[in-house]
């Protein structure tokens, strides 16, 4: 089948099998390997990448149901060679060893950030009426809205630092280019 | 994974058609379900038409209810204003289910009509009824720690995964749908999902073709003290060992009403109505929970490994009731 296919602003125009996943599309067609396949059923996040604002996993999504939508992937995050902050807190922080899970915790850290600033609660919000503070926000509660990304290395405090490095940052501007999620009122 | 024709649906009424024409069509929206199933072959369409085009990610509020669009994302009903204020019980459920990035893809109906997370049920070389009628149960002798103790039959003993579906029972949800005839209806929350008796495949109250184009839940002032407690063997991403979805009306320190769902521990989203009336007119404290819950679970059945689920579900719904009595609300 034909479908049309955005990513980091690209719109490709591609023939494939109704049974192509996002995943394979951005991996095998488009030859953007950022987005790494690990579990392959939903359960490990390294696939995570950003749709229409919201990050979701790319191997449970046809690649057929993406025309018409903005897809976002790790290698459109940087402005040139200028990093995305989340980029450099990773790397300022040590977020990760082997890498391989990386690109999906930078994405899905990039909406974590967002939806915090937004002030939507988590499971650990002690009241869900209450507006979240990012100024006062626990660690158990960044690993409660990052654990759809694991990581086998165990870097997760070095993770948990890179998020609040972001969370904390006054430029918070640059973060907002790449995710920006509404909240109904 | 089988192959497919995708279409993409414009029309409600173009999206039943398209399924009702062929008996092994199905509809698709968010996907973290039916794409996760076809890739182990557990389900096979050969049609799949996408459902997240038809106008129905809508959340509607008035006085006196809230009416959710099918395609709705749990995420985006979670966070709602209005969704966290009158009913904090579905927000929480919802927002101890799965992954943000699940939350992002997953739709209401999607949730609605998830299927059981029964390893037998996943594995296509296991005997499992509920995928392959008359086939047996692999679970009933197998390893069944996570498996129900209510609701159970001879056949299935599936446990029933949602967390929001809980708390959709104890709001007294409707579902309504929209039929292949072009007629619609609305069904309560309670009898949507079947317990599985004899014919565990059939698992909803909905014919081939019928679709989910929104649900109502109304707005009893009492929702506002209500809470969701789900015990689990991972702090997140994991689904309930047993959870308590509780809504309390107090006068004073006296119950004027009560309402009680469990989840990880039914074949169905679970309301216990013979345990919240013995609560009307009681007073709230922990005793009168503790006699609630010895109700809740008279009847349950365990099997080899999941018997501690019996008395885990009497804790965890009277540590969710006196949590719901001590918020401020």
């Amino acid at each position: 089948m034909r479908t049309t296919l955005r990513v980091n602003s690209t719109t490709h125009e591609l023939s494939v099998d109704s049974r192509l996943t996002l995943l394979d599309a951005l991996r095998d067609v488009l030859g953007l390997t950022g987005t790494k396949k690990g579990c392959d059923q939903g359960a490990c996040g390294a696939c995570t990448v950003i749709i229409d604002s919201q990050r979701v996993l790319s191997c449970l999504t046809l690649v057929a149901t993406c025309e018409g939508q903005d897809v976002v992937t790790i290698e459109g995050l940087a402005a040139g060679d200028e990093l995305h902050p989340m980029q450099a807190a990773f790397l300022h922080c040590d977020g990760f060893q082997c890498g391989y899970c990386t690109p999906g915790q930078i994405l899905s850290a990039v909406c974590a950030v967002q939806e915090v600033h937004a002030g939507v609660p988590s499971h650990v919000t002690r009241d869900v009426r209450q507006t979240v503070n990012a100024a006062t926000l626990s660690d158990e509660e960044i690993r409660e809205r990052m654990s759809g990304n694991l990581c086998r290395c165990a870097a997760y405090p070095n993770i948990v630092a890179a998020v609040r490095q972001v969370l904390s940052s006054a430029d918070f501007s640059t973060v907002a280019r790449s995710a920006e999620i509404e909240v109904e009122s | 994974m089988n192959a497919f024709t995708f279409e993409r649906a414009a029309r409600a009424t173009d999206a039943t058609t398209a399924v009702a024409a062929r008996p092994a069509a199905m509809f698709l929206a968010g996907g973290t379900t039916l794409v996760d199933l076809m890739k182990v072959d557990v389900l096979a369409p050969d049609t799949v038409v996408d459902v997240r085009h038809l106008g129905l990610s809508r959340i509607d509020v008035s006085d006196r209810a809230i009416t959710v669009g099918a395609a709705v994302t749990n995420s985006q009903l979670a966070w709602h204003p209005v969704v966290r204020d009158r009913y904090p019980v579905l927000s929480e459920a919802i927002l101890s289910g799965a992954t943000a990035q699940i939350r992002n893809m997953a739709t209401v109906a999607g949730n609605i009509l998830q299927r059981t997370r029964c390893p037998y049920f996943r594995d296509v070389h296991a005997s499992c009824n509920r995928r392959k009628p008359g086939t047996g149960c692999d679970a009933l002798e197998g390893f069944n720690r996570g498996h129900a103790v209510l609701g159970v039959s001879e056949q299935c003993i599936a446990t029933h995964p949602s967390d929001m579906c809980v708390a959709l029972t104890v709001l007294d949800a409707e579902v309504h749908t929209l039929r292949p005839n072009s007629t619609t209806r609305s069904i309560p929350f309670r009898d949507f999902h079947l317990v599985p008796g004899d014919t565990p495949h059939v698992e909803v109250a909905l014919e081939h073709g019928e679709l989910i184009t929104h649900i109502v839940i109304p707005d009893p002032p009492a929702a506002r003290r209500s809470r969701y407690l789900k015990v689990r063997d991972r702090a997140s991403y994991e689904f309930a060992l047993a959870s308590a979805a509780v809504v309390l009306d107090l006068d004073g320190d006296t119950i004027r009403l009560a309402r009680l769902g469990l989840g990880g521990v039914a074949t169905k989203p679970w309301r216990a109505s013979e345990a919240e009336q013995i609560l009307t007119g009681r007073k709230a404290t922990d005793e009168a929970f503790r006699d609630a819950a010895e109700i809740a679970l008279t009847g349950a059945v365990a099997r080899e490994h999941n018997h501690f689920k019996i008395e885990l579900a009497k804790r965890t719904i009277v540590r969710a009731f006196a949590a719901a009595r001590d918020a401020n609300v």
